[in-house]
């Protein structure tokens, strides 16, 4: 008998990631990092999540004993496939431009009848002891957009205004720093350390930045959402914390996610 | 209890490749909380194979795997419909076991 | 609110010269204002605060607003000038006169990161994180390259006091010499004392730190 194996081996992987960083630095950085990502592609844990979740859509939940399949993402009730592709949009049963988690929130509270503190316990999970099921439920539904292309309604007047304060809030510098999402994230081939920064105000940058969201990050083992990557950058920008499904969020998202317009859905996507 | 296995087993000439995520923390034991406290060792110790009740990999795995490990392999042999089924125990003693359908 | 429209109108004036422009500049201040100010309203209610990072966080300087407003544009020569001469009459010196301290301690401040995060310790004393954004000492190779490669900065420039004063002046208040630049301003913003300024100015310009090497 013949058995080849192969094991995504966190300590020893990384630990050659970094030493090859350390010999090759310049242009092949983003080389070598490529290939760590392809390495993991194949065996991406962003599937036990969007298993996870695709099993909660389907099964009755909260005081109402009603499942997902009643939630409508703005294609009809319990529709999922291409919805994230089309996400943010106005839902004019909330009166308000809402976000994939905003209204997966929406449809627990008004639908299944948790209060809204239930819902919003885990909203970034931290191991099996503090699962999110909103992580796993945002990876099953965006999953449900692969190959999609990207489609928000900006030409609809509520995600329109949306979007233009999102491109406001994308330029606002403010803080102890003066770091507004642009000082980061505002030139083509720049890098923070040695991470490479996407210039999120060219339309590529923004296609393929928001295109692979949400994504198992591998530092924390741990499957994250657009609402987590833009809650991690505030902090990061020295900002106060952004209010999990906030205007600002929400705002910034239609932002992003409109300027990805065209490009097909790719994600949960493997980060470093 | 554990979250189930994603697996699947595919026919590729005469092998079945077969490609399994599981989901399990795999602390090491070495790492420190916020307060600074060890977090305790928890992590897969055995994982076993089976190809239609043959075993096929026996494996003994140490806290240096990744958490939410992936683990892809072939074996000689296999068809379509055949069962392969994995176990892993961790050194809780909690276990798992799945099976997938070679497709 | 009143004063942001002026100063938009100054730009245009002071931009393009002529008398017309006052009416082009000012009809298209209201709708942009309007989104501006809405956004800000909109951050206020959408940010809590976190430890030390408070909403105050949210509240602008004057340099942060007009450098918000002209953001993806190119800035008029006369908006740069007056901000970089406001910056400039922020900038104070230490009383001693001394500028330099040690690279040693300079060269730490330039590798952390740490400091003013709401995830940060606040009791810790802060990095100005210096490598995040530049090249400076040779054997660092994890660097960015948001700022310009700082290797040989004292030795290119001259181990003169010119050198050491436009050092401390650039990391008091960098927008002094560079209107809206992306570098923070690590004196103006109390986010280094004194003597971290020192140090770090040292890391710059001293012939032994391993900057000029
Ligand atoms: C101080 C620098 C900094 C600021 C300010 C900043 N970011 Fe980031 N951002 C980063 C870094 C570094 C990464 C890459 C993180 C990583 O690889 O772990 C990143 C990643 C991202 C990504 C994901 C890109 C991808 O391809 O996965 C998005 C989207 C993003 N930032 C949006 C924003 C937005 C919106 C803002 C403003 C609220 C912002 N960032 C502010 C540093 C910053
Ligand atoms: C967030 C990124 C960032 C950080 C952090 C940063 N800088 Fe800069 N720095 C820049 C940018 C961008 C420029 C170019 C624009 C300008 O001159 O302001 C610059 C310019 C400079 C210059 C002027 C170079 C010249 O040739 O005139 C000096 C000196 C400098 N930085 C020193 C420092 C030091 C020392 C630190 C740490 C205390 C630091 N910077 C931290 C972004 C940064």
């Amino acid at each position: 008998m013949r058995t080849m194996i192969r094991l995504a081996v966190a300590a020893g992987a990384a630990a050659a990631f970094a030493a090859s960083i350390g010999a090759a630095l310049g242009e092949s950085t983003a080389d070598e990092i490529a290939k760590y990502r392809e390495a993991l592609q194949d065996g991406n844990p962003a599937e036990l999540w969007e298993a996870r979740g695709e099993q909660m859509w389907k099964v009755p939940r909260g005081p109402n004993k009603v499942s997902f399949e009643r939630c409508d993402l703005g294609l009809g009730p319990g529709v999922v496939k291409g919805a994230y592709a089309q996400l943010p949009r106005y839902f004019p049963d909330a009166k308000r431009v809402m976000d994939l988690e905003t209204r997966l929130v929406w449809c627990m509270v008004q639908q299944q009848g948790m209060s809204e503190a239930d819902a919003l316990k885990n909203t970034f999970g931290n191991g099996s002891a503090k699962r999110s099921d909103l992580e796993a439920l945002a990876a099953y539904v965006a999953s449900q957009s692969q190959g999609i292309r990207m489609n928000v309604a900006l030409d609809e007047p509520h995600v329109h205004d949306m979007y233009r304060l999102g491109e406001k809030m994308f330029y606002y510098r403010g803080g102890t720093h003066d770091f507004a999402c642009a000082t980061c994230h505002g030139d083509d081939g720049k890098r923070i350390r040695l991470q490479d920064l996407p210039n999120l105000t060219k339309v590529e940058g923004a296609q393929k930045a928001y295109t692979t969201w949400p994504a198992y990050r591998v530092s924390q083992g741990e499957l994250r959402t657009f609402q987590w990557r833009l809650n991690d950058c505030f902090r990061q920008q020295r900002f106060p914390e952004l209010a999990f499904g906030s205007d600002a969020s929400i705002a910034l998202t239609a932002y992003l996610a409109g300027r990805a317009n065209g490009a097909a859905y790719a994600g949960p996507a493997i980060k470093r | 209890m554990a979250d189930p296995m994603k697996i699947r087993a595919n026919l590729v000439g005469d092998s079945t490749e077969v490609k399994v995520l599981m989901s399990h923390e795999m602390e090491t034991g070495q790492r420190k909380d916020a307060q600074g406290k060890t977090i305790p060792a928890w992590f897969i110790q055995k994982v076993n194979v089976t190809h239609n009740d043959k075993v096929v990999l026996a494996a003994q795995w140490g806290p240096a795997v990744s958490k939410n490990p992936f683990v892809s392999f072939t074996f000689k042999g296999g068809a379509r419909g055949d069962k392969v089924k994995i176990t892993w125990v961790d050194n809780h003693d909690d276990s798992r076991t799945d099976e997938a359908t070679v497709a | 609110m009143r004063t942001r429209i002026v100063g938009h109108c100054i730009g245009g004036i002071a931009a393009i010269g002529i008398a017309a422009s006052i009416v082009y500049g000012c009809a298209s201040a209201p709708a942009e204002n309007d989104v501006s100010e809405r956004a800000e309203a909109m951050m206020k209610s959408s940010f809590k605060a976190h430890g030390q990072a408070t909403l105050a966080r949210l509240d602008q300087d004057e340099t942060q607003r007009v450098c918000s407003e002209y953001a993806g544009r190119a800035l008029p020569p006369a908006v740069a000038e007056r901000i970089e001469k406001a910056n400039l009459e922020t900038i104070r010196y230490p009383a001693d006169g001394n500028l330099v301290g040690d690279w040693k301690s300079g060269e730490k401040i330039a590798q952390s990161g740490q400091g003013f995060q709401y995830s940060d310790d606040p009791k810790k004393a802060a990095g100005a994180n210096c490598y995040a954004c530049h090249q400076l000492s040779p054997k660092e190779l994890s660097y960015g390259t948001i700022g310009p490669s700082l290797y040989r900065f004292g030795k290119t420039r001259g181990y003169t006091d010119e050198t050491r004063r436009y050092a401390w002046q650039k990391i008091y208040n960098a927008e002094a010499f560079a209107a809206c630049s992306n570098m923070p301003r690590f004196g103006y913003h109390h986010i280094l004392t004194e003597q971290q300024i020192r140090d770090v100015v040292a890391l710059l310009v001293d012939p032994a730190s391993p900057v000029n090497q």
